[in-house]
C-alpha cells in the first residue's frame, strides 16, 4: 500500500475544488438569469403569470435540494434520457438558486415605496420602463448584500451533488478518504476549503450591508 | 369643449363607495381647488383623473381622451396631465436634473441634449436652476417639491394635478412651493389642487369645489364659497358656526 503525504491529499482536493467553484458559478449565474424571469413573473400585473411563478418558488423552497437533485438525476432517466451527474447537478442547482434569488429580489422590489411607482406612472412610463429606470436601480442597491449572502448557500449546496456522483470537493474527499483511511484529516481539509470559499463571500455581504446602511442614513 | 369632463364618476374600495357620482367640467386655464374633510374623496377623485385609480362607473375625459384601464390610452392621457404628490416622490437615485430629464427621454424619446435643455429651463422656472446636479437627499422638502413640479412641467402637460402638495412640508417651506404654483396659475396653466391652504384657494383659484361624503357638495367662485357658504356642512368645515 502506498503512503499518502498531506500534499497528495491537498493536491487532489484542489483539483476537485475547481469543479465546486465552476458549479457554484454556473448555478449562481444561471440561477440569476432565471431568477430575474421568475421575479418579473412574480410581480406581474396578470394573475396567470404570477401564479406559476409562485408555485415554482414554493415548490423549490419547500422541498430539500437533495430531492430536487434526485428528481432531475433519476427522473429524466425514466424518460430514457440518461443524464450525466454534472448536468443533473447543474440543472437542479440552477433551478434551486433561481427560486431563492427570485424571492429575495421580489422582497427588494416590494421594499421600494409605492410613490415611486405612482410618480413614474404619472409621467407616462410603461411598467417595463418603470422597472428599468426607476424601480430596479433602487432595488439593486438593497438586493446586493442578501444576494451575495445567498451565494454562500449556493457554494455549500454544491456539496450535495456528491451524492449523485458528481466529483466535486466533497466527493473527492470521500474518494481520498477511501484510499487513505484518514477521514478526519481529509474532511477537515475539505471543510477548510469550503470555508475559504464562503468566508470572503459572507464578509463581503456584511461589508456591503454596512456600507449601504451608512449611505442610507444620509436620507 | 372642456379640458376635463367628469361625468357621474363612481369609485368604490371594497364595500365602501368613496365617490358617489361626481360631475365636474373644467375649462382650459381654470384653477380649481378641491377642499373637504379627509375621507371626503377629494384625493381619490384626483387620482382617478390620471388613472392611478380605476373608476367603477361614469366617465372621465381629458382633452377628448377617455380614462380607461387600457395601457396605451393611459400613457396618452398621462402625457396630458401631470401629477404632483404630497410626498414629492422624486427618484432618489437620480439628480434633480436627471429626475426632470428621465420621462422626457424614456417616454417622449426626446434627444438627450434637448431634454437637458428643457430640464434646465424647467428647474430655472421653479427657482432651482443652480441645483441641476443635486441629489434629492441634498435638497430641502420645499426644493424637492419644486423639482417634482419641474419634472411634471417638462412633459408639457395640459393640466397639473396637485395632491396636497404642501401637506408634508415644514411651515416655513410652504410659501416657496405655493409661490411657484401661483406663478403657474398666472401663466395660464390649468390646475386642479387638493389643498388645505384656504388662503391659497381664496386668492388663486377660479373655482372652489367642496366635497363631502363622496359628492360635490358645493361649488362656486371663491368669494361665494368662502364668503357666503350655502350649506351647513361647508359652514362647519370652514369653522363658521
Amino acid at each position: 500500500m502506498t503512503d499518502f503525504t498531506l500534499w497528495d491529499i491537498v493536491r487532489n482536493l484542489l483539483f476537485a475544488l475547481r469543479w465546486t467553484v465552476l458549479l457554484s458559478l454556473v448555478s449562481f449565474v444561471g440561477g440569476g438569469v432565471i431568477g430575474l424571469l421568475v421575479l418579473f413573473a412574480r410581480i406581474a400585473k396578470r394573475r396567470f403569470a404570477r401564479l406559476p411563478a409562485k408555485l415554482y418558488i414554493e415548490l423549490f423552497q419547500g422541498t430539500p435540494l437533495l430531492m430536487q437533485l434526485f428528481l432531475v438525476f433519476f427522473g429524466l432517466g425514466l424518460f430514457g434520457i440518461s443524464v450525466p451527474a454534472w448536468l443533473a447537478a447543474g440543472v437542479a442547482l440552477v433551478l434551486w438558486t433561481a427560486a431563492f434569488l427570485g424571492e429575495i429580489w421580489r422582497g427588494c422590489v416590494e421594499a421600494i415605496a409605492k410613490g415611486q411607482w405612482e410618480a413614474s406612472a404619472s409621467l407616462g412610463m410603461s411598467r417595463l420602463e418603470q422597472m428599468r429606470h426607476v424601480i430596479l436601480p433602487q432595488a439593486l442597491r438593497i438586493a446586493v448584500p442578501p444576494t451575495v449572502g445567498f451565494s454562500v448557500q449556493v457554494v455549500k449546496g454544491t456539496a450535495l451533488t456528491s451524492i449523485i456522483g458528481f466529483i466535486e470537493l466533497t466527493k473527492a474527499g470521500t474518494i481520498i478518504t477511501n484510499a487513505t483511511f484518514q477521514p478526519f484529516t481529509v474532511y477537515g481539509l475539505v471543510a477548510l476549503f469550503y470555508f475559504a470559499l464562503c468566508w470572503p463571500l459572507s464578509l463581503t455581504s456584511r461589508l456591503l450591508e454596512r456600507k449601504l446602511h451608512v449611505s442610507h442614513r444620509h436620507h | 369643449m372642456s379640458l376635463i369632463a367628469i361625468t357621474d364618476v363612481r369609485k368604490s374600495f371594497g364595500q365602501t363607495e368613496v365617490l358617489k357620482g361626481i360631475d365636474l367640467d373644467i375649462e382650459p386655464g381654470e384653477v380649481i381647488a378641491i377642499i373637504g374633510k379627509s375621507g371626503s374623496g377629494k384625493s381619490t377623485l384626483l387620482r382617478c383623473i390620471n388613472g392611478l385609480e380605476t373608476i367603477n362607473g361614469g366617465s372621465i375625459a381629458v382633452a377628448g381622451v377617455h380614462v380607461s384601464g387600457e395601457d396605451r390610452q393611459l400613457r396618452e392621457l398621462r402625457l396630458k396631465v401631470g401629477m404632483i404628490f404630497q410626498q414629492f416622490n422624486l427618484f432618489p437615485h437620480l439628480s434633480a436634473g436627471r429626475n426632470v430629464m428621465l420621462a422626457q427621454t424614456v417616454v417622449k424619446k426626446t434627444p438627450k441634449e434637448e431634454a437637458r435643455r428643457i430640464a434646465e429651463e424647467m428647474l430655472d422656472r421653479v427657482g432651482l436652476g443652480n441645483r441641476f446636479d443635486a441629489l434629492p437627499e441634498e435638497l430641502s422638502g420645499g426644493q424637492q417639491q419644486r423639482v417634482a413640479i419641474a419634472r411634471a412641467l417638462a412633459m408639457k402637460p395640459a393640466a397639473l394635478l396637485c395632491d396636497e402638495i404642501t401637506s408634508a412640508l415644514d411651515p416655513e417651506l410652504v410659501a416657496e412651493v405655493l409661490q411657484v404654483v401661483r406663478k403657474l396659475a398666472e401663466e395660464g396653466m390649468t390646475l386642479i389642487t387638493v389643498t388645505h391652504e384656504m388662503n391659497f384657494a381664496r386668492e388663486v383659484c377660479s373655482r372652489v369645489v367642496f366635497m363631502h361624503l363622496g359628492k360635490v357638495h358645493e361649488i362656486g367662485p371663491p368669494e361665494a364659497v368662502f364668503g357666503a357658504p350655502k350649506t351647513p356642512e361647508l359652514r362647519q368645515f370652514l369653522g363658521m358656526q
